[in-house]
This record gives structure tokens, C-alpha cells and sequence, in this order.
């Protein structure tokens, strides 16, 4: 990597996550018969929460600031360990999928933490749903990332997404497209999206993560909000490697691509959420062990 | 030499007990102060030769009867650390001028105990390790009980005995056999092929159960949730933190003395292990009682060290030394973190419990606000035994987890399946002991107390307050400092593989740089944060509860409530209870809700077996007559029948 990939590795998580957010939104207003706000709403919506004031709960203690932060500063390193297009991870070591997994669970924990800390009994609720639902999420995601594994015979994810991606595909396609699909679940729960929370709800029984954050506002919400973003981009990006395992040569093409195929991601999952209602909560968990089996097929399909 | 200096620090420590009560009950005191010192000085002298022996000075005592080599530092070291840290914490939890009669009992009971774990580490000959492990139990017995006049405390004590007892049983036939097998008592590995395998896997076998036992490997573990729970929260550390790793470590060192090692015993090892790791992490889920939460995560991380081993046996057998080596290097490595972090969370708990005087988790909340070292140290602690980075049970867990994956990405038999298994249960106890620990961390330290007599009132003294930072500071030094571990992990876990020369292949500075930008990444964003936060006006209200005008403390989520999704989700292993509120009439009477999560192995299968096995026994009773005519008779017959068959057999 030279000096402007590294530069592009490390911009591209930094400032490209929001326009996700932005594309969803204009994607459901679109097919909803909206005109929707405009795509760079997500940046202007972060710099006015940046400007404002902050309302703390009197229950609250240092905690409550250190979710936001932490999840933030994880989200960041985890997303610099994916590839944008076949090269060009910042961070990669072997092993280094494990250390991925582990980022973000450390984000959750701080974000369970900071929503326990207001005593609120609504952020207990969601705190609770959110540990629940990413025990579930979490075995089915490292079972789709064993297929990787398998087929690769490496433990990093970037040389396990690198530029052989093609021939991986040409090996074990079945198990690939299993692990493909159970991914794509596990990004939609892990972020949040329909059918498995609604992030525009207005009802705080139905919410899960959404209702963990409701004492949070200015900065701290600000942080959140960013730090979301960043983590649907770094499963997006995953999912967009392994679904389109193409690799185009140069390293700054192949990110473009990498970007550009992320905005089509944003696309789907707005029809996914138009297009389908949320899930009742008891429902969720069997949709998520459904998705871990799945990949679990794709393990075994590949046990011969 | 190094062996020398940790025999004289047991010595040193063992007789702490003794020397304090030399300095008099009329000084409670200064009595308190000399038995911590001399304990502490002579872990000192054990932590010193731990660290020589790690960086490669193994040596012998007594012609070869004790010797430390860096197997034994790896599991002294903690022994040593937690040690001083638990005999300094109880100068301020149980004070002689508080507790006058059990204080110096429990003194001498905890030093003879942790004398005896340390003599147990040396040991190399097999009347030795018998004799130092009955010290260690008998000790570990009356420091468990020493607030004997409890009912709970007892009944935990009992079943404590029973379990050491049954745990001893296994160990003497296991020395039987193998001071039959090799002729001499020496703990010297066994020559490959010179003893039948069926031998070896029977030792193998007693091994398992008896150290299982000592360890708390599902399903021999229900004397463990008891016995933490009954015990002063000093010893629960300490029992919980490195007693019960004599267990594995027996289990480590019996495997290195047996050459010719079948699959099937990685095999059970790494099932057992799973089954530990998941049931215990739930188990620990469904608790009510602070204590008994974390005495169940210890059935989990035994499980997540039991894991680690039976996958490097398997490894090893089928010829890859890197996947054995890192597979091991994270098992001995989590020994040494779980000893830091649960020794740190007990100790945790224990400041919490002074100051509110209840372990009811529903009963807490807000403990944060009056003791926020406190709340920082158990934070750590609960990070760390999460797995989470950049503290060091990242460190371990992704050691066995690389293991893991390896053997996956090399593909084929059965290993492979194990494996695949045993990586996505790894992560499901990961995000279980998540969720468990959020829900500790949330409902004790954070919120509003949820009884108002369980509020605390000030931060704990500094004599508790100093071996909790020094654990917590521990923690992190691992974390950040994984670069250094590579070569002591490496020695030590040659001496089990049998293979000397070997290091794990492992990127230890890449963990240690994620660590470190870790770290500063999130530092920088929150002092960013805190420097914007301090620009702005910072008005503060209650908690906004949707609306609602009156919250109330009570209307908080409790533990109960936090756990109930995933309790269901495991009812068929753990059979909750629960007493639903009957809401009758159309003005319903006040009513009240109660769950309660038994423990399934101990209350459905150990009592009822022990109750039978006690009845058809008591048929037995007719040949106890109370007079000497008959006992004389039974020797009689007795010797008559030995004559006859010693005769027939010549």
C-alpha cells in the first residue's frame, strides 16, 4: 500500500458511513411516494447535535459517557480491518476476525452499560433485548466466517476476502452463498434495521436499540448516531466482498467499487425495510438461530 | 535455588497463621498486621522464584522430591499475587477486632491452605503431592467455614468435604496405578510404550474425575456455587481464583507423565469443556446471589481452560505442535487472567457487600456513585473476564480461539468437527458472559439502588481498595503487554507437550498495537468529548421515563428481569422456576412474582442418588451390634478368609 491507499483506508470509514443512513432514508421515502430529506441530511443532523447542549440525567456517572466513546473508538477499528474492494486493510494480522468480533461486542457492552446507568426501565428493556439478541447473532456470525476460514485456510480477514475471493467462490459457491445470506440477517439484527427493530419508531416497548439511547442528546447522541453508521459499514463492507468477489486490480478502483456497491447495499436494505413489517419480538430469536443454522449448513457442506 | 526460595515461601506462608497468634489476641490488630506481612513476605519470595523459573531457571530440591520448572510458575505465580492480595484485603473485610473468634481460626486456615497449594505445584513425588493435597483441602475446609455458626455455611462445608474426599479417593487409586506402572514413587514421565495404554487411559481416567472434581468441571461442580457463596469473599477469591486450578493444573501434569495419549481423552476434555463453558455462563445468568453468579463463571472459564487443553492433546496427536502450543499457551494463559479478574471481581463484590450488607442483586443499585474506585475496578474486572479488548482475557480467549480456527482452516476428521463446533460455542459463552456482566455491572453499580437499605454509604478503605487496583492494573499490564508473553507461555507449555524448543506462532505485538490504539483512540475521543462537554451549560434532570411522572427506584429493570429472555431460551438445561403472580378477581389482592433457577445436576441427580445410596446402606447398620464379642468375631472371619485365600493362591 502506498501513502494515498493508506489514506483512503483510513478516510473512507471516518466519512462515508452517514451517507449510508442517508441513502436508507431516501430509498424508503422514494418507494414510500416521498420526495425524502436530501442524502447528506445524516452530516448535517451530526454537526447540529455536535453544537448542542446536553441534558443529564442525575442518575447517570461517568458510564454513561463512556458508551458512546467506546463504542465509537471500537466500531472505528473494527471497520479498519475490512478490505474496501479485494487490498487495502489498514489492520490485519492472523487471526485478526476474532479481534473483530470482539471490538464490537466491546461497543455493546458499553452501550448496555450506559443505557442500564440512566435506571431507566425502558433502556433496561432494550439493553436486555440487545444482549439477548447478539448472543444469538454472535455464533451465527462466526459460523458464516468459518466457511471463510475453511475454504481460505487463513484467519485474517483480509487475505481470507483478498483477491483469490473468485476462486474460493469457484470451490465452495454453496456454502459461500449460505454464509452470504446468514450474514446479511446478522447485519440487520446487529444494526438494528427492520424486521428486526425499528430505528423510526415511536413506541418505546417495540424499540431495542433505539430505546437505548433516549437520555443520550448533543454530542454523546452525535457519537452514537456516527457510531452506528461506522458499523453498518463495516459489515457492509463484509458482506459487499463476499457477495461480489470480483477484484479489479488497482487498489483505489477496487475502493471505489468497494464504496459504490456499499451505497447499492443501502438501497436493499431500504426495500427490505419497506417492503416488510417488524417482527414481533418473541419471533426474533428463531429467525436468528435460522440464520446461524444456515450458515452452520454451509460449515458442514464443507466437512468432506 | 528458585525451588528453594518457593518452598520457603510456603513455609513462610503456612506458618503466618501460627506467627500472628504468637503476636497475641490482646492486640487484635497488630495481629491482623503480622500475619499479612509474613504471608505476604513469603509470597513474595514465591512470586520471585515463579518469575526466575519462568525465564528459564528450573531447578530441583530434596534429590528430586520438589522442583519447579515454568509449568509450576505458571500456576504458582497467581498463587502468589491473589494470595497477598486476599491476605491484604482481609486486614480491612475481617478484622480480628470485628470477628475476635473466627479471625485468627480463619488466619491460620487460609495460610496452611495456600501452603499447601504451593507444596502441591513442587511436589514431584507422590506421597508428597497426597500429603500437600490434603493440607490444601482440609485448609480450604475451615477457611470455607469459618462462619460456622451459619446454617448455609454448614451445609456448604459439608458438601465441600464430601467432594475433596471423593477427589482424594480418585487420587490415591491414581497414584496406585502409577506407582505400580513405573515401580517408585517419582513423578517422572513415563518411557512411551513401557506401560499398556489400557493402564494409561484408566489413570487417565481417575485423573479426570478426581481433579475434575477439585476443578468444578460440569457435572462434578456442585460443590463450587455453595461453597464460594458461604465462604468470607477473601477465600472466595482465593478459592475460586487458584484453588480450583490445582484441579487442571493436576490434570496438565499427569498428562505430561503419559506418553501414549488416545483421542478420545482430548476428546472428553474438550466436550466437558464446551458443556462447562455454555451451562455454566447460563447457570450464572439465572443468579440471584452476587456470589453465586461469579462462583458459576468460574465453572465457565474452568470450561474455556478445559477447552484449550483438550484440543492441544488432540493436536498434538495428529503432529500440529502450533496448533497444540497455541492452544495450551491460551488455556495456561486464561489459568493466570482468570485467577486476576475473578480474584479482582470477588474482591469487588466483597467491598460491596460490607458496604450495603446484602448480596441480593435485586436489592442493589447506584453502589457507583459512593464508591466509584470501587465501581472502576470491578468495571475492569468484568471487562476483562468478557473477553473483551485490550485487557488480557482477549488475550487468552483469542490464543485458543486461533487454535481453533487453525484446525478448522486445515480441514479433516474428526478434530475438525470438534472444532467447528466447539469455535461458534466459544462465541455464544462469550456473548452469554456479555450479557451476564452487563447485567452485573448495570444492576449493582449502576441506576438507583433498588432497596433502600442497600444503599452504599462511603468507598471501601484503602486496604481493600489497594489489592483491587493492583488486579485491575495487572489485568491491563497483560493486555498491553501481550509482546512479552510469547516465550514463557512457550516454556511452559513444552513441559506438558513434551516437546522442548517449541514457541506458540502467535502475533503477540499485533495484539498488544490493537490494544494500545484501543486505548488511545477511545482516551482521545473521550477527552475530545469532555472538552466540548465543559464548553456547554450542563443542566441536569431525572431520568426521562417516557412520560411517566413518578419513577420510582423499584421500576427499574432488575437482574431477574435483564436475564429472563435468555433464561427461556435455556429452560431445557435449566429447569427456572417460577411463581407467577395470580391475578383473580376484578380488584386483585397485592401479589408478588418469584423465579428461582436450581441447579439441576446437584438437586436432580447428586441428592436423590446420595439419599438412595444412604438408604441401602443403612441396611448395612445390622452388623454395627455395639459389642466387642461380635467386631471380634468380624476380625476373626476376617483373618480366616484371608488365610484362605492367600493359601489358595499359592
Amino acid at each position: 500500500m502506498n501513502a494515498a491507499d493508506v489514506l483512503l483506508a483510513l478516510l473512507a470509514p471516518l466519512l462515508f458511513p452517514p451517507l449510508l443512513l442517508g441513502a436508507i432514508t431516501r430509498t424508503k421515502a422514494r418507494i414510500a411516494g416521498r420526495r425524502g430529506p436530501p442524502l447528506l441530511q445524516p452530516y448535517f443532523d451530526l454537526a447540529r447535535l455536535l453544537r448542542k447542549g446536553v441534558v443529564r440525567s442525575r442518575t447517570t456517572t461517568w458510564v454513561f459517557l463512556a458508551g458512546p466513546v467506546v463504542a465509537l473508538a471500537s466500531a472505528w477499528l473494527a471497520a479498519f480491518m475490512i478490505p474496501l474492494g479485494a487490498r487495502g486493510a489498514l489492520i490485519g494480522f492472523p487471526g485478526d476476525l476474532i479481534a473483530f468480533a470482539y471490538l464490537l461486542a466491546l461497543g455493546r457492552f458499553f452501550t448496555i452499560a450506559a443505557a442500564l446507568d440512566t435506571g431507566s426501565a425502558f433502556e433496561g428493556m432494550g439493553a436486555a433485548r440487545e444482549a439477548a439478541f447478539s448472543c444469538l447473532a454472535e455464533p451465527a456470525a462466526l459460523f458464516a466466517l468459518l466457511v471463510l476460514v475453511k475454504l481460505s485456510g487463513s484467519t485474517s480477514l483480509g487475505s481470507m476476502l483478498g483477491p483469490e475471493l473468485p476462486q474460493l467462490w469457484a470451490v465452495g459457491a454453496p456454502s459461500l452463498g449460505l454464509a452470504a445470506v446468514s450474514l446479511f440477517v446478522v447485519l440487520l439484527a446487529e444494526n438494528s434495521r427492520i424486521p428486526f427493530d425499528d430505528p423510526t419508531t415511536h413506541l418505546e416497548l417495540t424499540m431495542v436499540h433505539e430505546v437505548m439511547v433516549l437520555d443520550h442528546s448533543g454530542p454523546p447522541l452525535a457519537l452514537i448516531l456516527y457510531g452506528a453508521a461506522v458499523k453498518l459499514f463495516a459489515y457492509g463492507l463484509l458482506l459487499v466482498r463476499l457477495a461480489t468477489p470480483f477484484d479489479v486490480g488497482g487498489t483505489a478502483l477496487g475502493a471505489a467499487i468497494a464504496l459504490v456497491e456499499l451505497l447499492g447495499l443501502a438501497v436493499l436494505i431500504g426495500v427490505v425495510e419497506s417492503v416488510m413489517a417488524r417482527l414481533q419480538l418473541v419471533r426474533i430469536p428463531s429467525l436468528l438461530v435460522g440464520a446461524g443454522l444456515l450458515s452452520a449448513f454451509g460449515v458442514m457442506l464443507l466437512a468432506g | 535455588m528458585n525451588t528453594g526460595l518457593a518452598a520457603l515461601g510456603a513455609l513462610l506462608i503456612g506458618a503466618s497463621g501460627l506467627v500472628a497468634a504468637c503476636a497475641g489476641n490482646a492486640a487484635p490488630a497488630l495481629a491482623d498486621r503480622v500475619g499479612a506481612g509474613v504471608l505476604g513476605a513469603g509470597a513474595a519470595l514465591a512470586a520471585l522464584a515463579a518469575l526466575l523459573a519462568l525465564a528459564g531457571g528450573s531447578d530441583t530440591l530434596a534429590g528430586g522430591v520438589l522442583a519447579l520448572d515454568a509449568l509450576s510458575a505458571v500456576f504458582l505465580l497467581p498463587v502468589a499475587v491473589l494470595g497477598a492480595a486476599c491476605a491484604c484485603y482481609s486486614l480491612a473485610y475481617f478484622p480480628a477486632a470485628a470477628h475476635p473468634r473466627e479471625a485468627p481460626r480463619l488466619r491460620a486456615a487460609f495460610g496452611v491452605a495456600t501452603a499447601g497449594l504451593i507444596v502441591v505445584l513442587l511436589a514431584r513425588h507422590s506421597f508428597v503431592f497426597l500429603a500437600a493435597w490434603e493440607v490444601m483441602a482440609i485448609g480450604g475446609f475451615f477457611a470455607v467455614t469459618a462462619e460456622e455458626r451459619q446454617r448455609e455455611v454448614r451445609e456448604a462445608g459439608f458438601l465441600y468435604l464430601v467432594s475433596t474426599r471423593a477427589s482424594a479417593l480418585c487420587l490415591l487409586a491414581l497414584f496406585a496405578l502409577l506407582f505400580a506402572a513405573t515401580g517408585g514413587p517419582a513423578l517422572s514421565p513415563l518411557a512411551p510404550g513401557r506401560v499398556s495404554p489400557a493402564l494409561q487411559s484408566a489413570a487417565f481416567a481417575l485423573a479426570l474425575v478426581g481433579f475434575g472434581l477439585k476443578a468444578g468441571l460440569m457435572p462434578l461442580h456442585v460443590w463450587l456455587p455453595p461453597a464460594h457463596a458461604a465462604a468470607p469473599t477473601h477465600v472466595s477469591a482465593l478459592l475460586s481464583g487458584v484453588l480450583i486450578k490445582s484441579g487442571i493444573y493436576g490434570i496438565v501434569r499427569v498428562v505430561s507423565l503419559l506418553p501414549d495419549a488416545p483421542a478420545w481423552w482430548g476428546e472428553s476434555l474438550l466436550v466437558l469443556g464446551v458443556i462447562s463453558a455454555i451451562l455454566g455462563v447460563a447457570l450464572a445468568l439465572a443468579q440471584h446471589d452476587l456470589k453465586r453468579l461469579l462462583a458459576y463463571h468460574s465453572i465457565e472459564n474452568i470450561g474455556i481452560i478445559a477447552l484449550g487443553l483438550g484440543l492441544a492433546l488432540l493436536a498434538r496427536d495428529a503432529g500440529r505442535l502450533d496448533v497444540a502450543l497455541l492452544a495450551l499457551g491460551g488455556a495456561l494463559l486464561h489459568v493466570v487472567n482468570h485467577a486476576l479478574f475473578k480474584g479482582l471481581l470477588f474482591l469487588g463484590a466483597g467491598a460491596v457487600i460490607q458496604q450495603t450488607g446484602t448480596r441480593a442483586l435485586d436489592a442493589l443499585g447506584g453502589v457507583a456513585k459512593r464508591m466509584p474506585a470501587t465501581a472502576l475496578c470491578f468495571a475492569v474486572g468484568a471487562v476483562a473476564i468478557v473477553g473483551l479488548p485490550p485487557l488480557n482475557g482477549f488475550v487468552s480467549e483469542w490464543l485458543i480461539y486461533s487454535g481453533l480456527l487453525r484446525t478448522i482452516a486445515a480441514g479433516g476428521g474428526a478434530v475438525w468437527v470438534l472444532a467447528a463446533l466447539a469455535a461458534p460455542g466459544l462465541a455464544l459463552t462469550g456473548g452469554l458472559a456479555l450479557a451476564c456482566f452487563a447485567k452485573v455491572v448495570g444492576v449493582v453499580f449502576l441506576g438507583e439502588a433498588r432497596e433502600p437499605a442497600a444503599q452504599a454509604t462511603r468507598e471501601a478503605p484503602a486496604a481493600m481498595l489497594g489489592p483491587m487496583c493492583a488486579l485491575a492494573l495487572a489485568c491491563a499490564a497483560i493486555g498491553l503487554g501481550a509482546f512479552a508473553l510469547g516465550a514463557p507461555l512457550g516454556a511452559a507449555a513444552q513441559i506438558a507437550l513434551g516437546a522442548p524448543g517449541a514457541r506458540p506462532d502467535a502475533p503477540f505485538a499485533a495484539l498488544s498495537l490493537l490494544a494500545l490504539a484501543l486505548v488511545v483512540l477511545a482516551g482521545a475521543l473521550g477527552l475530545a468529548l469532555r472538552w466540548r462537554l465543559r464548553r456547554s451549560p450542563r443542566p441536569s434532570g431525572p431520568t426521562w421515563d417516557c412520560g411517566y411522572a413518578a419513577p420510582s427506584a423499584r421500576m427499574q429493570y432488575s437482574a431477574s428481569s435483564f436475564a429472563a429472555t435468555l433464561v427461556r431460551a435455556f429452560a431445557f438445561a435449566l429447569l427456572p422456576r417460577a411463581r407467577p403472580p395470580q391475578l383473580a378477581a376484578v380488584f386483585p389482592a397485592a401479589s408478588s412474582f418469584h423465579s428461582h433457577v436450581p441447579d439441576a445436576v446437584l438437586d436432580g441427580l447428586v441428592l436423590p442418588a446420595s439419599q438412595r445410596l444412604a438408604d441401602l446402606l443403612g441396611r448395612l447398620r445390622v452388623l454395627q451390634r455395639g459389642s466387642v464379642h461380635a467386631y471380634l468375631l468380624y476380625v476373626w472371619i476376617a483373618l480366616v478368609a484371608l488365610l484362605a485365600v492367600s493359601g489358595a493362591s499359592r
